[in-house]
């Protein structure tokens, strides 16, 4: 980006107006005579875009049971806005960052989000985690036509216009997992656990219908817990009681770190259960402890330990950013990745237009997300690898095993 | 059989567990009728305490890092001890006949004291490291697998409720106590001073709050607005055994965490929740001042 300031004067901007019917008929494309496309061209719906910056809000839970979840997110998104302004911004534009907390409380997320788009114009969002808080932002985002990049592995069944989802829909993560149990491990019994809330629910029935019907497997117990639940005694006991080949586990949050610190201090652990969980990342194993869950594996898209030039260079950048303690889990690489998908729909699009910026997003290719290549789906998902890893005792996780690029499928038939 | 065991163990340990949240607040809000919402941050400030007595063990002295929690708990106890004096001092000694205003003061307090752990401490949940003599099970037979940490925790809660029950009824100190909550007037007429009996009682109360804290951070983890997840459970407790006796709190724990526990064996965590909350409430209709009531004449 030039650095040189050119005062926008009524004059350049009637020349523009003037000139934009010719540039649309011609081969100028939108930019103008000092480089960068002018405001008015590039944002015709009232976004808060001005010559220089481009508002975009993040929308977490910087507090409450989520946080501890939803912290990497915030940080990766940071660093990546970051990043893409040391480059130059977005269309010239500078990103500037409205930061909001959804305070672990759906209402609390729309809420915000309303606040974001009506108040602050912004361009886009980068936020949600959990799928609730997701279901209550999108009737606000539908209604202001705002654009969400969504972080979170979660249960498919939702395809908006709205929406760029940048983590695994559930038949990406769950089916390649349950196959891996099935194939690899030769688990016959399952048993289900999760926290009470639409993603483990709905997860766990794509899995019983997979487990069941397309497998031939047994599901001996499926079991809920409170979000935020810290006792796990009688739920473990059940557990015990059925004796399954392996736990299936979606527990999210705070309750996580209860989870599993009671498994292990009832002796079920890496040696003695196969576990495999859907929602413990390297942030979550921070809180619960690697001890607590060495040897039990854990289906995800991305890990940190990943082997690759993209994730090094990543992992390097945002220890230095965050500092050399902090650790990086499968949705704060996706989280990463929203930003820059952004950025690269609006150039594609040569505008902040949310509808424009969705048209343009389907078949972009990224190859320098961390996780590898992936792609955007017309049904606004990505096509990515899933990959199984098995903790060690630092946290970190061993690859064990790897997909083939899977196609996102919100709506798998017959799994409804 | 075996499953029963551990059933069993997990209904004591749940026990063991909502006892020593209510044991501080059986004595705030039973004995001295303060609604104290802010009884969970109290909670929140030993767990913390003992967060940070871990990484300073691993930092300066890594073999102390299998002991600390022995320290933890006595620090734990006096962190908040002092920080629940201060707050007597500040606040809450104005509002002992206002009790309607304290709820509102504590509970303001309350979000002052969340927002101040977020800022010290950041918005991650944070958890102690565990000594390694505390993790895993004490297996009797090959079946059976009693946690560790549960059985620490048990220890814990019979050695605060018996100094509790020691102190309230056996000492000069508790005597005074039940003399100041029971008449105030005649007790300053013998020569009581009870502004200082005030005081102390709200901070025990406030430092027994500090242990459950040290002892909960071991089981699951801690977040800045942890408190809220367990003051719920703590007043209910203590307002279904009946405010104002120690056994009724007992006793309300033990019923509460053994059918809570067993009916989450059948039913699940969940309706487990519902259901013992429906039947709270239609005991508490019958018997609105809970289990035991106080005999004391107001």
């Amino acid at each position: 980006m030039t650095d040189i300031k050119i005062p926008f004067t009524r004059r350049k901007l009637l020349k523009m107006m003037l000139a934009a019917p010719v540039a649309a008929s011609g081969v100028l494309g939108t930019s103008t005579a000092f480089g960068k496309p002018a405001t008015s061209v590039i944002n015709t719906t009232g976004l808060a875009v001005t010559d220089d910056t481009v508002k975009c809000g993040i929308l977490h839970s910087l507090t409450g049971t989520m946080a501890i979840s939803e912290t990497g997110s915030v940080e990766a998104e940071t660093l990546a806005i970051e990043q893409i302004n040391a480059m130059g911004g977005i269309l010239g534009r500078k990103i500037e960052i409205i930061l909001e907390d959804g305070a672990s409380d759906w209402p609390t997320f729309a809420e915000r989000a309303r606040k974001l788009l009506r108040q602050d114009n912004v361009a886009s969002i980068m936020g949600c985690w959990t799928s609730a808080s997701r279901k209550a932002v999108l009737p606000v985002l539908e209604r202001q036509n705002g654009l969400l990049y969504y972080p979170t592995f979660y249960e498919g069944l939702e395809q908006s216009p709205n929406v760029i989802y940048t983590g695994q829909e559930a038949t990406q993560q769950i089916l390649a997992s349950l196959d891996w149990l099935w194939n690899e491990k030769g688990i016959r019994t399952f048993y289900l656990v999760g926290s009470d809330y639409i993603w483990p629910r709905t997860s766990m029935k794509i899995a019983r219908i997979h487990i069941e019907q397309v497998l031939g497997g047994q599901v001996v117990g499926e079991d809920y817990a409170p979000l935020g639940h810290t006792s796990f005694g009688s739920l473990i006991n059940r557990i015990r009681l059925r004796r399954p080949d392996a736990i299936f586990a979606a527990v999210v949050g705070g309750s996580n770190v209860a989870f599993f610190r009671q498994l292990n201090s009832a002796g079920l652990n890496g040696k003695t259960q196969t576990l495999l969980s859907l929602a413990t990342t390297e942030d979550e194993v921070l809180g619960i402890g690697g001890e607590n869950v060495e040897g039990f594996f854990s289906s995800m898209k991305y890990f940190q330990s990943l082997d690759n030039e993209n994730n090094i260079a990543f992992v390097k950048a945002f220890k230095e950013r965050w500092g050399d303690d902090s650790v990086i889990g499968d949705v704060t690489q996706a989280a990463y990745l929203g930003p820059w998908l952004w950025k690269e729909a609006c150039e594609r699009a040569g505008s902040f237009d949310v509808a424009k910026v969705t048209a343009a997003s389907p078949g972009i290719q990224l190859t320098t997300a961390p996780e590898g290549f992936v792609e955007v789906h017309p049904n606004h998902h990505l096509w990515s690898k899933t990959r199984i890893g098995e903790r060690r005792r630092d946290g970190q996780a061993d690859v064990v095993w790897e997909s083939d690029l899977i196609e996102p499928n919100p709506f798998p038939e017959g799994y409804q | 059989m075996a499953i029963a065991a551990m059933q069993g163990f997990a209904g004591l340990s749940f026990f063991s567990v909502l006892l020593l949240m209510a044991l501080g607040l059986a004595i705030i809000f039973g004995q001295m009728r303060v609604i104290n919402m802010a009884h969970g941050e109290f909670m929140v400030i030993g767990a913390y305490t003992t967060y940070m007595l871990s990484v300073q063990a691993s930092a300066m002295a890594p073999w102390a890092s299998e002991y600390y929690i022995l320290l933890a708990i006595p620090a734990a106890f006096l962190t908040a001890f002092i920080a629940g004096m201060v707050i007597e001092v500040v606040m809450i000694r104005h509002l002992y006949h206002r009790p309607l205003d304290t709820l509102l003061a504590t509970w303001g307090l309350a979000l002052i004291m969340q927002q101040g752990f977020r800022t010290f401490f950041g918005a991650r949940e944070v958890s102690p490291s565990t000594p390694s003599w505390l993790e895993g099970s004490w297996r009797p037979t090959d079946m059976i697998d009693i946690p560790l940490n549960g059985m620490a925790i048990m220890l814990l809660t019979l050695l605060v409720t018996l100094g509790v029950v020691w102190l309230m009824y056996r000492s000069r100190w508790g005597l005074r106590v039940r003399a100041t909550m029971a008449s105030r007037d005649m007790s300053m007429a013998v020569g009581i001073n009870t502004r200082w009996v005030d005081r102390l009682t709200f901070a025990l109360g406030c430092g027994l709050a500090g242990i459950a804290g040290a002892a909960f951070t071991m089981i699951s983890s801690t977040g800045p607005t942890s408190g809220t997840l367990y003051i719920v459970d703590t007043f209910l407790v203590v307002v279904f055994g009946g405010a104002g006796s120690i056994t009724g709190t007992v006793v309300s724990a033990f019923l509460i965490a053994q059918g809570q526990s067993i009916l989450e064996f059948f039913l699940g965590s969940s309706m487990a929740k519902v259901t013992t909350l429906l039947v709270i409430i239609g005991i508490l209709m019958l018997r609105p001042e809970g289990l035991f009531k106080s005999k004391v004449r107001r």
